[in-house]
């Protein structure tokens, strides 16, 4: 077996699982810091303001990485909802509905910081934007996983009907997503365009450091979420036992 | 089993719901009145006007027969998962898309095809032209069968929960939104005497990708709401 598939495998099995997150958790939580602590500094402090929007763009370091994590999360959170249905991946199942809560928070904060942009920017604080639009749209998609998820008693039920409302979702996304463009542009003349076709080095870096940041928080996050889910479902199991007993000697 | 077999139980199942239906003819008539209702709920929310009235009709019956397709769907396996003749199904051996589809299709003709008929009593109510009217009556036509297909994932997923009926409409409302930016735009663009053919055929697009795709997901959600 190569080494990737024999690693897989291993991620397959919950001791394993919990033991390696475990190990990986400080690292991703650390790293997330200092990249955010860096990308805000740049983002907040050292880079100019806009020329047009002012120092009401600096909006953008937080509100442009959670746009693109809500929909990077979605999809992850369909492929790992995928491996759990067809392969019975115990943990696959938990890490896409581990995934839900999250990604569900990128998209508020995506939509909050975006009307926030919006009251100085377009004069309200909310346009029926394509982009918002979308990203609403998306927000509803995540509450239904969340709302599934939780009707059920059964956790494994509920992960795996979880799992397929999620790729019926992603099936549906790019189709919402092009409707509404669609409509948009029927509706409203295109709403202000970004600013330049090019965004200076000053500005960019920051925001790349903030979207590096991002994913290091929700792969923390994630584990850190699943890591307490799995035990929870494992509490009557040997290995969480031997890991108790082994906490409390 | 062989394909004529599945076909045996797919069209025994779709006479068999068939006949049920016309059993319960009240509670068929129930996501009717509802339309209804709702519908003439909005000449008195926001006033009379025939010019308001006729913008705003394309959306006003479009998600009105949202919600009254959602309301329907709750019912639409849950008597035969409580009854135990969903597992009977299940373990019968035949191919469960099939079964999928035909509950699926006693579906659309029980709730979709009156909605359908209805169109032109809410088209008068709504003070929409009769070029309008038309294409309502089309898009609805390639609407609701999308509407029964797509919903059917939703109510598989939630038959097996005690209170499935609000989730539900979280569930698949969002799925509803291409269907119905497309259907009501083509319906503004008939009364503006724009043309249309384009938003007929995303909307045949969209009828054939869910055709080709619900039932097999509503299958595997059946299958899972009985483990």
């Amino acid at each position: 077996m190569n080494p990737i598939m024999k690693f897989i495998h291993l991620m397959g099995s919950p001791p394993w699982f919990y033991q390696f997150s475990g190990r990986l958790i400080p690292w991703l939580w650390g790293l997330f810091v200092v990249l955010a602590a860096c990308g805000l500094y740049l983002g907040l402090v050292k880079a100019p303001p806009d020329y047009l929007q002012g120092e009401s763009a600096r909006i953008m370091y937080i509100h442009v990485p959670s746009a693109w994590m809500s929909m990077m999360i979605y999809a992850l959170m369909a492929v790992m909802g995928f491996v759990g249905l067809v392969w019975h991946v115990r943990i696959a199942e938990i890490l896409a509905i581990s995934s839900a809560p999250i990604g569900a928070l990128f998209t508020a904060v995506a939509l909050a910081s975006g009307s926030l942009w919006g009251r100085p920017t377009w004069g309200t604080y909310w346009v029926w934007d394509a982009r918002l639009t979308s990203e609403l749209v998306l927000l509803f998609l995540y509450l239904g996983v969340i709302g599934l998820y939780s009707a059920f008693d059964e956790p494994r039920k509920a992960a795996r009907a979880a799992s397929l409302l999620a790729l019926v979702g992603l099936v549906n996304l790019p189709i919402i997503h092009y409707s509404v463009t669609w409509w948009n542009t029927l509706h409203q003349g295109s709403s202000i365009g970004a600013s330049g076709s090019s965004i200076h080095p000053s500005m960019l870096w920051p925001l790349l450091i903030m979207a590096l940041a991002t994913k290091f928080y929700y792969a923390a996050n994630l584990l850190s979420r699943a890591r307490i889910r799995l035990i929870e479902q494992d509490q009557r199991k040997n290995w969480v036992r031997e890991l108790l007993q082994e906490g409390t000697a | 089993m062989s394909g004529t077999s599945a076909w045996h139980a797919f069209t025994a199942l779709l006479r068999r719901d068939l006949v049920l239906a016309f059993r319960r003819r009240t509670e068929m008539f129930q996501p009717l009145i509802f339309l209804l209702v709702v519908v003439s709920l909005f000449p008195l929310g926001v006033g009379p006007s025939p010019q308001l009235l006729a913008s705003i009709a394309p959306g006003v019956i479009w998600i009105a027969a949202l919600l009254a397709t959602v309301l329907s769907l709750d019912t639409l396996f849950r008597s035969d998962f409580e009854d135990g003749t969903l597992e009977q199904f299940v373990v019968s051996g035949h191919p469960l898309t099939a079964i999928a589809f035909a509950k699926i299709l006693a579906h659309w003709m029980v709730a979709g095809v009156p909605l359908v008929l209805m169109t032109p009593l809410l088209s008068l109510w709504m003070n929409l032209s009769v070029d309008g009217m038309v294409v309502m009556l089309v898009t609805l036509v390639l609407g609701t069968p999308v509407l029964s297909l797509v919903g059917s994932i939703g109510g598989a997923l939630t038959v097996s929960l005690k209170r499935g009926g609000q989730l539900l409409s979280l569930l698949v409302f969002p799925l509803y939104v291409p269907l119905l930016i497309v259907a009501t735009n083509a319906v503004s663009a008939a009364v503006a005497g724009l043309p249309y053919t384009g938003q007929l055929g995303l909307m045949v697009a969209g009828l054939i990708a869910a055709l080709t795709l619900a039932p097999f997901a509503t299958a595997a959600a059946l299958k899972l709401s009985l483990e």
